[in-house]
């Protein structure tokens, strides 16, 4: 295989995981979400490169929806949410930032260890991507175990969304990636959907269906 | 048309995906209570009419669908739940309108999503391409996820978000299983669609990698188990079930559950066929057995009587992926049969238990008393399914426990220990809940019940004969079906 082609696709799966690593110690709403949509820019052009080399012109469409859905549309309607709700600086996390990143440490190795001489008969390329995906999906659970908040525990669900999208693009040739993503991107969008109307009734403080009744318009 | 072009079969698994879409996009679009509920009971019944009729003919095996001995039992089933569900839903539906709960609008929205995961649920079970399988199961996650949602207080919503964002782990990480297993595949049968068609995968089982196989089905394991609702995977079930209308708390426990378990064991059969592999089974009974101890613990301190229902769920989705992690002729016949009467028992108990929260007006156990006394009939059919459920003879529940408890015995005798006190925790916990309920002094509500009581007793009586007589054919045709599941 052509030596550039393989470190790029080693750069960008690898920077992936970076990035997962900086949306761990994230701790302001808005910082999070630019961190989120650099992530989804680097599984769109991750996504790309392998639509390239595979020569699958199908993954460019998976490519734009990354761009697209989740590099700008999501993050521009959680920083609605946020603004709405003025939960800027809201995020409570369970542990602290120190023995988070070990863990995530920790994981990183564990997903190397154990995915690495178990591919060893697959080609170098999908190896390390399934590798390094594994990493930002564990990385990804980390960070929802570790938030108490909704909408980081969405960004959490969503970069683990990330390493299962690079998993699939790496497995060269896979079938129905396109349509997997497209399944992904509609459970986001519910999920965005829900976090609204979730936090609604947060912000009310109350059990009373009256309230969130005449806030959705009213009826008898 | 050219018949030759569209044999029988393929048309019958058409309209078991396509009934239910057309349904669906119908009562989206059409108002009024009355005519949808009817539309959604006859788009059930048609859509059982197919399934049944898949027994005789069988479309051919594609890259996409396939039907054959395994899952058409588990399609049958589906369609039946779902025709009996969709007429206690027409009852139940009525009072919450009545009553308030649900404005029309949001009536309108549940019929189309009820449709919708009846469908989600036949593809998921047709589906010869896991990836296809595994759009499915998220599919059917999604409509419940919303309709447990559906009555918008606090706790339901509560409720949705939990199964939300525990089922989208689950199913993120089955996905990743999926792809390690179209990458095995990829090495053996080459790129593309017949690497990820699960005939292709059983027929090149040994050829595979067996370490790839084995990673993938840790993976699976954790994310179909999680939609199983295996302990300690289960948090989002009580929830769920307690929080959503009834008729949806009926599907998931009936249904949806045997879905996820469907998907887990058509995996099993990959790993069954690959001498190299791991074995699925020690996994799978460790996960069942702690399933039913864990629940039967749970079961003693509930005050909420659809959130108890829900706890019996998790034991005996543990005890029949016990029976199928045993694995065998004997103990998978025993699974496939308690898998069977669970559907038809819990959802019997969920139809009665739905009318008995909506005349008593509280899910409280503590609240609901002497039901015999006011609503012998309910009263009566609760107490029916709790015998059922709780594994008193004749019921069929006693003969498919019996039968996984007699086969642990014979090949695993201290396997069997943990079993047998389970069940007998469990039994014990539910007999104590139920003498409060059904006898005593009457508490509570006293309005009588407009309930359709068909559904309820028609699945009793199933469950009764089941116990007593299960036809030749029947357990010819069960024998085969536990036979290919190894």
């Amino acid at each position: 295989m052509d030596r550039l082609a393989f470190d790029v696709a080693h750069v960008l799966a690898g920077s992936l995981v970076l990035v997962s690593f900086m949306l761990l110690y994230q701790e302001r709403m808005y910082a999070l979400l630019n961190v989120f949509a650099l992530q989804a820019v680097l599984l769109s052009l991750s996504v790309a490169w392998q639509a390239y080399l595979q020569d699958a012109p199908h993954l460019y469409v998976t490519a734009a929806i990354a761009l697209g859905f989740k590099a700008i549309a999501i993050p521009v309607a959680l920083r609605t949410i946020v603004q709405r709700l003025h939960i800027y600086r809201a995020i409570e996390t369970v542990v602290g930032v120190g023995p988070t990143m070990l863990a995530g440490i920790a994981l990183v190795t564990l997903s190397i260890g154990v995915m690495l001489p178990v591919t060893a008969e697959a080609d170098v390329l999908a190896r390390e991507d399934l590798a390094f995906a594994l990493a930002v999906i564990l990385l990804g659970l980390l960070m929802m175990v570790s938030r108490r908040n909704a909408v980081s525990q969405v960004v959490g669900f969503m970069s683990l969304e990330n390493g299962l999208i690079l998993a699939a693009t790496g497995a060269k040739g896979m079938p129905l990636v396109v349509e997997i993503s497209v399944a992904f991107s509609v459970l986001i969008a519910f999920i965005v959907i829900g976090i609204f109307l979730f936090r609604i009734r947060e912000r009310f403080d109350t059990v009373d269906v009256q309230v969130v009744d005449s806030f959705r318009g009213g009826r008898p | 048309m050219n018949p030759a072009m569209f044999p029988t079969g393929t048309l019958l698994v058409q309209a078991v995906l396509l009934v239910p879409a057309v349904a669906a996009a119908l009562l989206a679009l059409i108002p009024g209570y009355r005519i949808t509920a009817r539309l959604n009971v006859l788009a059930s019944l048609l859509t059982l009419a197919a399934a049944a009729a898949l027994f005789r003919e069988r479309p051919e095996t594609g890259l996409f669908l396939v039907v054959d001995d395994v899952n058409v039992v588990f399609i049958v089933l589906n369609a039946f739940v779902g025709f009996t569900t969709s007429v206690f839903s027409a009852s139940y539906i009525a009072h919450e309108l009545e009553t308030g709960r649900l404005t029309p609008a949001s009536v309108r929205f549940y019929h189309a999503m009820y449709q919708v995961l009846m469908g989600a649920m036949n593809l998921a079970l047709v589906a010869n391409n896991i990836g296809l399988m595994w759009v499915a199961v998220e599919m059917a996650t999604l409509t419940t996820v919303v309709m447990v949602g559906i009555y918008r207080t606090h706790e339901a919503l509560e409720a949705a978000w939990k199964y939300f964002i525990l089922g989208s782990v689950g199913i993120g990480l089955a996905l990743f299983g999926t792809i390690i297993v179209y990458l095995a595949a990829k090495n053996v049968v080459g790129e593309g669609l017949d690497a990820m068609a699960w005939t292709t995968l059983v027929g090149t089982a040994a050829a595979l990698d067996p370490n790839l196989l084995n990673l993938a089905f840790l993976f699976l394991l954790l994310g179909y188990g999680t939609k199983i609702g295996l302990a300690p995977l289960h948090a989002w079930l009580p929830d769920a079930h307690a929080e959503g209308p009834t008729p949806i708390s009926a599907v998931l426990s009936g249904l949806l559950l045997n879905v996820a378990l469907f998907a887990l064991l058509r995996f099993k059969m990959v790993m069954a066929g690959n001498p190299g592999a791991l074995a699925p089974g020690p996994l799978m009974v460790t996960m069942g057995l702690s399933s039913l101890l864990f629940s039967a613990f749970m079961l003693y301190r509930r005050h909420d009587i659809k959130r108890m229902f829900a706890y019996s769920s998790i034991e005996h989705m543990g005890i029949i992926t016990f029976a199928f992690g045993m694995g065998g002729a004997l103990a998978n016949f025993a699974g496939l049969l308690h898998m069977t009467m669970h559907s038809l028992t819990k959802s019997a108990i969920f139809f009665a238990v739905g009318h008995i929260a909506q005349v008593k007006g509280t899910q409280r156990i503590q609240e609901i008393r002497g039901l015999t006394e006011s609503h012998p009939l309910l009263g009566w059919g609760l107490v029916l399914g709790v015998f059922a459920i709780a594994g008193m003879p004749p019921m069929g529940v006693f003969m498919s426990e019996f039968l996984v408890v007699s086969s642990t015995f014979a090949r695993q005798p201290l396997l069997a220990v943990p079993l047998v006190a389970g069940l007998l925790l469990a039994f014990a916990a539910l007999l104590m809940h139920l003498h409060g309920i059904a006898f005593g002094k009457a508490h509570g509500g006293t309005a009588p019940v407009h309930a359709s009581y068909v559904p309820l007793f028609a699945h009793l009586g199933l469950v009764l004969t089941a116990g007593i007589f299960i036809p030749g054919p029947v357990v010819a045709w069960f024998q085969h079906v536990a036979a290919l599941l190894r």
